[in-house]
C-alpha cells in the first residue's frame, strides 16, 4: 500500500498523533518522577531478583496459556453448536475480571477449603497447595488463555472458507490442512499473542504476590509500588518503570522476528465449512477441549456469583453510587479508545512498513505501570489544580491508554486484511478518506471493533488504578468500593458489590461484542 | 484523538474556585475513614455543628499511601490537617518539614506508653494480634510455639502494607538479633503473604489459614456487627505490637485556627465515641461513656511493644532485609 501515493490527509495526522501520544505520555511521566526524584539509587539485588522472577513467570505464563488456547480455539473453529456465540463471548470473561475476584474465584476451586481440595479429600487423597509459582502461573492462564482463544480463534477465522473448500476439493486431510492452512495461520499469530500475554503478566502484582506465596514472588510492579507508595522513592520508580519497558521491548523484538506473515490470497466472504473434521475421534476431541476449557473457567466465576447473590439486594446506597461513575467510565473510556484506535489503524496502514512502528509506539503503553502513569500525571496536575477535580478525566486516560493495546491488536490485523482483500477494488473505484472507511472498511471489521469496545469499556469497568490515587470520598469506582468494603470487615458487602461488577462487566462487554459486532462468530 | 487533547486541556485549566461564604477545613486522610461506614460521616457532622467551617475529606489509599500523597503535594497542599499516620511512619513525616507543631497540651491520654510528640497527636490505637476461630485447637501462646506448630498464618506484606510493618517490627521488638531465625522457623506456617490487609483477612474469612495477622480488636467488628462470637485473637507472651494512629497539622495550612481546633476536637468525647465501632480501634481518650458492650471480651496483652518514631525508622531497613532473606528461601 505504501506503493499507492495518497496524500497524508488530516484523518492520518490524527492517527498519527494519537499513536504518538502514548509514547509521548510514557517518557512525560517517567521524566515527571525523575525530575522530582531527589536523588538516583542504582537498583539493588532485591530488584533484579524482582526482574528475573517477573520475566520467568510471564515466560511460563504466555507459554502455557498460548498452548492450552490452540486446541480450544481448532475446536471453537471447526465446530458449530447451539451456545457456541454465548460460549465465545464468556471466553472473554476471565480476562476482564478485577484482579481480587479472579483470585478469590480461584482460591474458592483450588485453595486449602476449595472444592479440588475437597473433592481429593472425599478419595482419601492428601490436599494440594495453590500457592507458589504453579499457583502464579495457573492464575495467569486463568485469566489469559481465553484471551489467547480468541485471538487464535479470530485467526483461524481469517483463513478464507474458499481455502478449506480448496483443501476438501485436493482431498486434504486433517494433517494436511494443518501443514498448508493452519500451521502458516498460527505461525503468524501465536507469537503476537504469546507477547501480549508475557507483557500483560510482566505487569502482574497482587496475583503474583497472592498466589506466589512470598517475597519470593516480587514482580516489578510490586516494587514499582512498593517504592511510590511506601518509600516515595520515585527515582526507583521511574527506574522500574524503564526496566518494564526494557523487558517488554525485548520481547517484542524477538516476537516480531519470528512472527512470520500467513498470506492466504483474496476471500469473497463466504461462510465456512469443514469437510475435513467429520470424524468420531476429531469430534470427541473437540469437545472433550471445550468442555475442560469451559469448566476451568466458568466454574471460579460461577463460586464469586453464588457467594455474593445473597448480599446483593442490601447494598449500601455508595455502592451503586460508585456502580454508576464506573459505567461513566467505561463508557468515557469506549469512546475515546475506538476513536483513536481506528484512527491509528487507518495511519498505520496507510504509511505502510514503517507504520509498524507507530503500531508498536501506541502498543507501548501495554508495558507501562498505570501507577507510574497516574503518579506522573499526578505532579502534572497538582500545581494546576486539585487533582481529586481530575480523578476521572485521569481516569479515563489512563484506561484508555491502557486498553489501547487490546483494541489495536484486535482491529488493525483485520484492518490489514481488509485493505488486502478489498484494497485493489476500492482503489479501481476511487473510493478514499471517510467514504473508504464508511463502505469498505468499517463494515467488515464490525466484528474486531466489537470485540475491541467490549474489552475496553470491562477492562476500565474493572480497573483499580490509578483512581485510588486520585479518588475523593465522592468520586469512588465500583472496584475502589469493594476494596474499601473490604477494608472494613464488610466482607459480604465486598461479595455482593462483587457480584454487581461481574454482572456490570459481562453486561456492557456482551452488549458491545454482540452488539456492534453482531452476528460476529468470533 | 481530538477527544483526548480536548481533555489534556482540561487538565491544564485551572478551576476557579467557587465562592464560600464559610471556610473550608480540608483534612487528608486515608480510605477507610471518610466511607459511609467509617468514622468520617459522624466527625464531620459533629464538627461543623461547633466550627462555623465546612470540613473537607480528601482520601488517599491507606496509611503509608497517605505519606506518599503529602510528599507528592508538598508544601503546596490544599489540605490543613494530615489524619492517619501510625507511628512507624511519623519519622519520615517529620522528616519532610511539612508539619507543625500542634501546641496542644494533651490531657492524660488511655495509650499503654506515655506521648509527648510536638507534631502529633494520636487519636486512636490498637494491638497488632493474630486472629483465628474460637474452635481453633492449640492456639500459639508466642512465635516460637507457632513456629514449631503446624498452625497457618497469612500474612501482609511490610513493603506495602502498615500492618504487614508492624508484623516486621513485632518480631524485630521482641527477638532483637534472632528475629532472622524467628522468621525462618516461621516460613513454613506462612501460607501467603499479601499486599494489604483486606485481602489477607478475606482469605483468612474463606478458610485459607488458621490465623491472620489482624488487630486484638478485630473479634469485637464480628461480635458487635455481626452477632458472631467465633472469632478470637491469641495472646502472645511477648507482649502485643502497638499501632497509634495519629493526625498532625501541615505548616502549609492556610487555616491554622481551624486545623487547631480540629485537632483539640479530635480529642473530645464527640470525635472519640465514634472510633471503637467504625474504625474498629481503642480510642485514644476513652469517652466518658466508657467502650462499647463487646469491648471487654477482647484479650488484653501484658505488655506493649512499641519501637519510638526515631528507632523505627532506624531498623526499618535491615528488618526488611532479614524478612525478605528468611521468607525468599
Amino acid at each position: 500500500m505504501a506503493a499507492r501515493a495518497q496524500p497524508l490527509t488530516p484523518g492520518v495526522w490524527a492517527g498519527v498523533l494519537a499513536a504518538l501520544a502514548v509514547p509521548a505520555l510514557i517518557v512525560l511521566t517517567v521524566a515527571m518522577l525523575l525530575a522530582s526524584a531527589g536523588s538516583f539509587r542504582l537498583p539493588g539485588p532485591v530488584d533484579w531478583a524482582a526482574i528475573r522472577f517477573t520475566v520467568f513467570q510471564a515466560v511460563l505464563s504466555a507459554v502455557f496459556s498460548v498452548l492450552l488456547a490452540v486446541p480450544v480455539a481448532r475446536a471453537l473453529a471447526r465446530r458449530r453448536f447451539r451456545g457456541r456465540g454465548l460460549l465465545v463471548t464468556l471466553l472473554g470473561a476471565p480476562f476482564l475480571l478485577p484482579v481480587i475476584v479472579a483470585v478469590f474465584g480461584l482460591l474458592a476451586v483450588f485453595g486449602r477449603g476449595g472444592i479440588v481440595n475437597a473433592a481429593l479429600a472425599w478419595v482419601g487423597l492428601p490436599p494440594v497447595s495453590i500457592y507458589g509459582l504453579h499457583g502464579v502461573v495457573l492464575a495467569h492462564v486463568f485469566f489469559n488463555m481465553p484471551l489467547a482463544t480468541r485471538l487464535i480463534l479470530q485467526g483461524w477465522e481469517s483463513i478464507p472458507s474458499e481455502r478449506f473448500r480448496l483443501a476438501a476439493t485436493l482431498r486434504m486431510d486433517t494433517a494436511a490442512i494443518n501443514r498448508h492452512l493452519e500451521w502458516p495461520m498460527l505461525k503468524s499469530v501465536l507469537p503476537g499473542a504469546a507477547l501480549l500475554i508475557f507483557v500483560i503478566c510482566t505487569t502482574s502484582f497482587a496475583v503474583a504476590l497472592i498466589l506466589g506465596g512470598g517475597p519470593r514472588a516480587t514482580t516489578v510492579e510490586l516494587a514499582t509500588y512498593q517504592a511510590i507508595r511506601f518509600e516515595f522513592d520515585l527515582s526507583r520508580a521511574a527506574f522500574l518503570s524503564l526496566v518494564q519497558l526494557a523487558i517488554t521491548g525485548s520481547a517484542a523484538a524477538v516476537a516480531l522476528r519470528y512472527a512470520g506473515v500467513a498470506t492466504f490470497g483474496a476471500a469473497l466472504d463466504r461462510p465456512l465449512y469443514r469437510w475435513d473434521a467429520r470424524g468420531g475421534l476429531l469430534r470427541a476431541f473437540d469437545a472433550l477441549a471445550i468442555a475442560a476449557a469451559t469448566l476451568f473457567l466458568v466454574l471460579p466465576m460461577a463460586m464469586v456469583a453464588g457467594r455474593g447473590v445473597p448480599s446483593l439486594m442490601a447494598l449500601p446506597g455508595s455502592v451503586w453510587v460508585a456502580a454508576g461513575t464506573s459505567l461513566g467510565v467505561a463508557l468515557a473510556t469506549t469512546g475515546l479508545v475506538m476513536v483513536a484506535a481506528v484512527a491509528i489503524g487507518v495511519a498505520v496502514l496507510r504509511i505502510g512498513p514503517r507504520g509498524r512502528l507507530l503500531e508498536v509506539a501506541a502498543l507501548s503503553a501495554v508495558a507501562t505501570s498505570p501507577l507510574v502513569v497516574g503518579a506522573g500525571l499526578f505532579l502534572i496536575v497538582f500545581p494546576f489544580a486539585e487533582p481529586a477535580r481530575f480523578a476521572l478525566a485521569v481516569t479515563v486516560l489512563v484506561n484508555a491508554l491502557m486498553t489501547l493495546p487490546f483494541v489495536l491488536r484486535s482491529v488493525i490485523p483485520a484492518m490489514q486484511r481488509v485493505e488486502d482483500d478489498f484494497g485493489r477494488l476500492a482503489d479501481t473505484l476511487d473510493l478514499t478518506g471517510r467514504a473508504r472507511l464508511r463502505l469498505v472498511v468499517l463494515p467488515r471489521i464490525r466484528r474486531q471493533l466489537g470485540f475491541g469496545a467490549g474489552i475496553a469499556a470491562a477492562l476500565s469497568m474493572g480497573d483499580l488504578g490509578v483512581i485510588a490515587l486520585f479518588a475523593d470520598p465522592e468520586t469512588a469506582t465500583l472496584p475502589l468500593q469493594i476494596f474499601r468494603l473490604m477494608g472494613a470487615y464488610r466482607m459480604e458487602d465486598a461479595a455482593g458489590a462483587t457480584v454487581l461488577l461481574l454482572a456490570m462487566t459481562f453486561g456492557i462487554f456482551y452488549l458491545f461484542d454482540r452488539g456492534i459486532g453482531r452476528h460476529a462468530e468470533t | 484523538m481530538r477527544f483526548s487533547v480536548l481533555l489534556a486541556a482540561g487538565l491544564l485549566t485551572t478551576t476557579a474556585a467557587s465562592a464560600q461564604d464559610k471556610p473550608t477545613l480540608t483534612v487528608m486522610t486515608y480510605d477507610s475513614f471518610v466511607a459511609e461506614w467509617g468514622p468520617g460521616p459522624a466527625i464531620e457532622t459533629a464538627f461543623e455543628e461547633t466550627c462555623g467551617c465546612d470540613l473537607k475529606f480528601v482520601a488517599a489509599g491507606d496509611g503509608a499511601a497517605l505519606l506518599a500523597r503529602v510528599r507528592l503535594e508538598g508544601a503546596r497542599s490544599d489540605a490543613d490537617v494530615v489524619l492517619g499516620l501510625d507511628t512507624n511512619l511519623t519519622a519520615a513525616a517529620a522528616e519532610t518539614g511539612l508539619f507543625a507543631p500542634h501546641g496542644i497540651d494533651a490531657p492524660e491520654l488511655s495509650l499503654p506508653v506515655a506521648w509527648d510528640d510536638p507534631l502529633f497527636l494520636p487519636y486512636d490505637w490498637g494491638y497488632f494480634a493474630f486472629v483465628h476461630e474460637e474452635s481453633l485447637a492449640e492456639v500459639p501462646t508466642d512465635f516460637r510455639s507457632l513456629a514449631a506448630s503446624d498452625t497457618s498464618v497469612i500474612i501482609q506484606d511490610p513493603r506495602s502494607s502498615t500492618p504487614g510493618l508492624g508484623l516486621l517490627y513485632w518480631v524485630k521488638a521482641a527477638y532483637g538479633d534472632d528475629a532472622p531465625a524467628i522468621w525462618e522457623a516461621l516460613a513454613d506456617n506462612i501460607v501467603t503473604v499479601t499486599p494489604g490487609w483486606s485481602e489477607a483477612y478475606g482469605l483468612f474469612l474463606e478458610g485459607e489459614a488458621d490465623m491472620v495477622l489482624s488487630y486484638t480488636t478485630s473479634p469485637a467488628y464480628h461480635l458487635i456487627a455481626e452477632d458472631d462470637p467465633s472469632k478470637a485473637a491469641a495472646a502472645f507472651d511477648e507482649g502485643h505490637y502497638l499501632q497509634i494512629e495519629v493526625a498532625g497539622k501541615l505548616a502549609s495550612t492556610d487555616q491554622p485556627e481551624l486545623a487547631d481546633a480540629f485537632l483539640s476536637f479530635m480529642l473530645s468525647d464527640a470525635f472519640q465515641s465514634v472510633i471503637p465501632t467504625t474504625n474498629w480501634m481503642y480510642p485514644a481518650l476513652t469517652p466518658e461513656s466508657g467502650l462499647p458492650d463487646g469491648f471487654e471480651t477482647l484479650i488484653v496483652p501484658e505488655k506493649a511493644l512499641l519501637f519510638a518514631p526515631e528507632d523505627a525508622a532506624a531498623v526499618r531497613d535491615a528488618a526488611l532485609d532479614e524478612w525478605l532473606r528468611a521468607l525468599s528461601r
